[in-house]
C-alpha cells in the first residue's frame, strides 16, 4: 500500500476570510486546488474562476429531448399508427401535442438538472481522501477549508505551507491518498 | 470589497431605522456550529413522547385502515363508494384535488420564493417539500384506482399493447396521468436535491457506524467544494423553475378536467387559475397546521420564527382573498352568462335543498374565516393560527366538495337527479391516506434533515462574506 500526498489543507473560520485567502492562493498561480465550505459563499465563483455552470445545458438539453420526443410520440400514437379521430379535429396539430409535451419537458429538464449536477461533480462517489481526513469532518460544520493539491505544478511542502500561513490558514495538515 | 465600511459604527449608522429592518432569519445570532447543532439536534436526538403519541395511530391508520380500504374496494369494486349515477365522481377526486392542493404551497413555499430570493424560506423550506412529496403521492393513488379496474392502469401509458391502442392524448384526464406523475418526480427530485449537503452535514456528525454508513451513500461523497456547490446552486436554481412552472401547471390541468366537461358549474374558463389559488390556499393552510406544532415540538422557536409563521399567515390571507375574487366572479359569471342550468346551480349552492350545509361552509370558512388574518393581533397569535389553518383546510375540502358533487347531483335532465352519500370505505380510505402521509412526514421529521441546513447558514450574517460578522473585514471579527 503506497501512502502518497493528496494535499495541503488549512483552515478559516468565516467565509469573508476564505474568500480573501483564496484571491490569494489564485494570485500565487496554482490550478489544482479548491476551496470546501459549509454552504455556497457569495463571490467565490468569481475567485475560482468558474463560468457559467453547464448544468444549465445538460437540463436544456433533457427538457427539450423530452419535449420533442414526446411531440413525436403523440404523432405517431395518434396521428400515424392508429389515426384516431376525436371531435373532426385534425389528427396531428400544434396544440393537441403541447400539455404534454410541456409536461415531459419540465420532467426532462428536472432530471437533467440533477443528473447533469451530479455527473459534473463526479457523483456519486464512494470514497474521497479528504472525507477520511478527521477535522474535514467540520466543513459540513463552520470551517472553511482550502486544500491545495499535491498534484499542482507549483506545489511545494514547504512553499505552500508557507503560503497557506501566511493567508491565515490554521491547521495546516497534510492530507494523504491511500491507494 | 470591504474597503468602503470602515467599522461595525459606520454600518450601524447606514441601516435604516429599527422598524423598517428586516427580521432576522435566525434569532438569537448563534454562531455557525451552534446552529448546525441547533438544526440536526431532532434528527439525532431521543424520539420524544409526542412523537409517538401521534406517530402510533398515524401508523395504524396507514397499515391497517389503508391497505384494508384500499384493497376491498380494488377486488370489490368502485361500487363499494357512495359513487352512483348521476354522481359518478364523489370522494375519490374531492380528496384526489384537495391533496393535490395541499402539495402546491410546499412547492410555492421552496421554489417561488426561492426565486424572489425571499431568506426566510429557508428554514421552513424543507418541511414545506417533504409536504408536498407526500401529499403528491396520496393524491396520485385516488385516480388510479377511481378507473375502477386498477390493474389495467398501465393503459394510461403509451405502451404497446395487444389491442393495439393508444392512449387519447386531447383528454385533460390524459393530462393529468402525465401531471401528477411529472409533479411527484420533480417535487422528490427538488427534495432530495436540497437534502444532498444535509445528508453531507449528519453523515459528519454521525456517531454510530449505522448512521454514518446511510448517510454515507445518501449524501454520495458530497464534500462542499466550491465546484460542487457552484454547479449545485445552477441545478437548484433550475429546479426551482421548474418546480414553480409546475405549480401552475399541475391543477391547471386538473382544473381542465372539470371546465373541459358541459356540466353547468364546472364549464368555466376561470377553473384553472381557481384550482391553482384553491390549491395554494389550501396548502399555506395546512403549512400553519404542520408548522406551528412542529416548530414548539422540536426546539425550533429561534429558527421558525413567529415573523416567518406570520408571513405564511400573510400569504394565506393574499391567496385567500384572490380566492374570494374568483367565488364572486363565478356568480357573476353565473347571472350574468343568463344560463338557467348555471344560475341553478349557483343559487343552490347557497340556498338549495341538499349539499347548501356544504356551500355555507366553503364561503363562511374560505370567504369569513380569511378575514380574520388581516389583523395582526390574529397573525401573531399562533393557537389562533393553527386553528385557522385547520379550519381552511376543512374549508377548501368542502369546496371542492361542492364543486364535484354540488354540479353533478343536478344536472340538465330533473329525471336524472340524484343524491350522493360516502360509504364507510370512502370515509376509511380518507383517514388511511391521512395516516399514510402524516406517518410519512413523522418519519421524515425524526430521521431526515427537516431544516435545510445549509440553507439556513448561509442566509445569516454569519454566513454572509460580505457581512462584518462573515468575517468582512478582520477588525471587525466575528464571533
Amino acid at each position: 500500500m503506497s501512502e502518497k500526498i493528496y494535499g495541503l489543507m488549512a483552515e478559516f473560520n468565516s467565509p469573508g476570510e476564505v474568500l480573501r485567502a483564496a484571491e490569494k492562493v489564485r494570485a500565487a498561480g496554482y490550478r489544482r486546488w479548491d476551496v470546501f465550505t459549509p454552504f455556497p459563499i457569495h463571490g467565490l465563483d468569481k475567485v475560482m474562476g468558474y463560468g457559467n455552470s453547464l448544468v444549465g445545458w445538460v437540463s436544456l438539453a433533457m427538457g427539450g429531448g423530452a419535449f420533442l420526443s414526446v411531440v413525436g410520440l403523440i404523432w405517431f400514437c395518434n396521428a400515424f399508427d392508429y389515426p384516431l379521430i376525436v371531435g373532426g379535429k385534425p389528427m396531428f396539430s400544434a396544440p393537441m401535442t403541447f400539455v404534454p409535451s410541456y409536461i415531459m419537458l419540465i420532467m426532462g429538464a428536472a432530471v437533467g438538472a440533477l443528473v447533469g449536477m451530479l455527473g459534473i461533480n463526479q457523483l456519486p462517489r464512494l470514497h474521497h481522501p479528504l472525507l477520511d481526513t478527521k477535522r474535514f469532518e467540520l466543513v459540513s460544520r463552520d470551517k472553511f477549508v482550502i486544500v491545495i493539491g499535491a498534484q499542482d505544478e507549483n506545489f511545494c511542502a514547504t512553499e505552500t505551507k508557507k503560503l497557506l500561513e501566511s493567508i491565515g490558514g490554521a491547521q495546516i495538515a497534510i492530507v494523504e491518498d491511500k491507494d | 470589497m470591504a474597503d468602503s465600511v470602515t467599522n461595525l459604527e459606520d454600518l450601524k449608522k447606514l441601516a435604516p431605522p429599527a422598524e423598517l429592518q428586516r427580521a432576522p432569519v435566525v434569532e438569537g445570532r448563534p454562531n455557525l456550529g451552534a446552529l448546525t447543532d441547533k438544526l440536526s439536534a431532532f434528527a439525532e436526538g431521543k424520539t420524544p413522547l409526542w412523537w409517538w403519541i401521534f406517530f402510533v395511530p398515524a401508523a395504524f391508520s396507514a397499515t391497517v385502515i389503508f391497505p384494508v380500504c384500499l384493497f376491498y374496494q380494488v377486488f370489490t369494486g368502485v361500487g363499494v363508494w357512495g359513487n352512483n349515477h348521476p354522481v359518478m365522481w364523489g370522494w375519490d377526486i374531492v380528496n384526489f384535488i384537495w391533496w393535490v392542493g395541499v402539495a402546491h404551497a410546499g412547492t410555492l413555499i421552496s421554489a417561488l420564493l426561492f426565486l424572489t430570493r425571499q431568506h426566510w424560506r429557508t428554514t421552513i423550506g424543507r418541511m414545506a417539500e417533504a409536504m408536498t412529496v407526500f401529499s403528491v403521492a396520496m393524491a396520485g393513488l385516488y385516480p388510479a384506482i377511481h378507473v375502477g379496474r386498477a390493474w389495467f392502469d398501465w393503459f394510461m401509458f403509451p405502451v404497446p399493447n395487444s389491442n393495439d391502442l393508444w392512449p387519447q392524448f386531447r383528454s385533460p384526464l390524459m393530462w393529468d396521468v402525465f401531471a401528477v406523475n411529472t409533479y411527484l418526480v420533480v417535487s422528490s427530485l427538488f427534495w432530495f436535491m436540497g437534502m444532498i449537503p444535509d445528508f453531507a452535514v449528519l453523515r459528519d456528525r454521525s456517531k454510530t457506524r449505522i448512521r454514518k454508513t446511510i448517510f454515507s451513500f445518501l449524501a454520495m461523497g458530497w464534500t462542499g467544494s466550491a465546484w460542487q456547490w457552484h454547479n449545485y446552486e445552477k441545478a437548484y436554481v433550475v429546479l426551482c423553475g421548474l418546480c414553480t412552472l409546475l405549480v401552475f401547471t399541475v391543477s391547471s390541468i386538473v382544473g381542465l378536467d372539470f371546465c373541459t366537461a358541459q356540466i353547468a358549474g364546472w364549464h368555466a374558463t376561470i377553473f384553472p387559475p381557481y384550482f391553482v389559488l384553491g390549491a395554494v390556499f389550501c396548502g399555506f393552510g395546512m403549512m400553519l397546521v404542520l408548522l406551528i406544532p412542529l416548530r414548539k415540538w422540536c426546539g425550533l422557536e429561534s429558527v421558525i420564527t413567529k415573523k416567518h409563521i406570520e408571513t405564511v399567515a400573510k400569504l394565506t390571507l393574499v391567496s385567500g382573498l384572490l380566492i374570494d375574487y374568483i367565488y364572486l366572479m363565478e356568480f357573476f359569471i353565473a347571472w350574468y352568462s343568463g344560463d338557467p342550468y348555471e344560475r341553478w346551480v349557483f343559487g343552490h349552492r347557497l340556498f338549495g335543498h341538499t349539499y347548501f350545509v356544504f356551500g355555507c361552509m366553503m364561503y363562511g370558512i374560505n370567504v369569513g374565516v380569511t378575514q380574520l388574518l388581516w389583523f395582526k393581533k390574529v397573525r401573531q397569535n399562533l393557537k389562533l393560527l393553527f386553528i385557522i389553518g385547520l379550519v381552511i383546510n376543512i374549508g377548501m375540502w368542502t369546496e371542492r366538495f361542492v364543486i364535484v358533487v354540488g354540479s353533478l347531483y343536478q344536472d340538465f335532465l330533473p329525471a336524472n337527479w340524484g343524491k350522493y352519500m360516502p360509504t364507510m370505505w370512502d370515509v376509511g380510505l380518507y383517514i388511511g391516506t391521512l395516516g399514510a402521509c402524516f406517518m410519512l412526514y413523522l418519519l421524515f421529521v425524526k430521521f431526515l434533515p427537516m431544516i435545510a441546513i445549509c440553507e439556513v447558514k448561509s442566509a445569516t450574517p454569519q454566513g454572509d462574506p460580505h457581512h462584518p460578522l462573515g468575517g468582512a473585514q478582520k477588525e471587525a471579527g466575528h464571533e
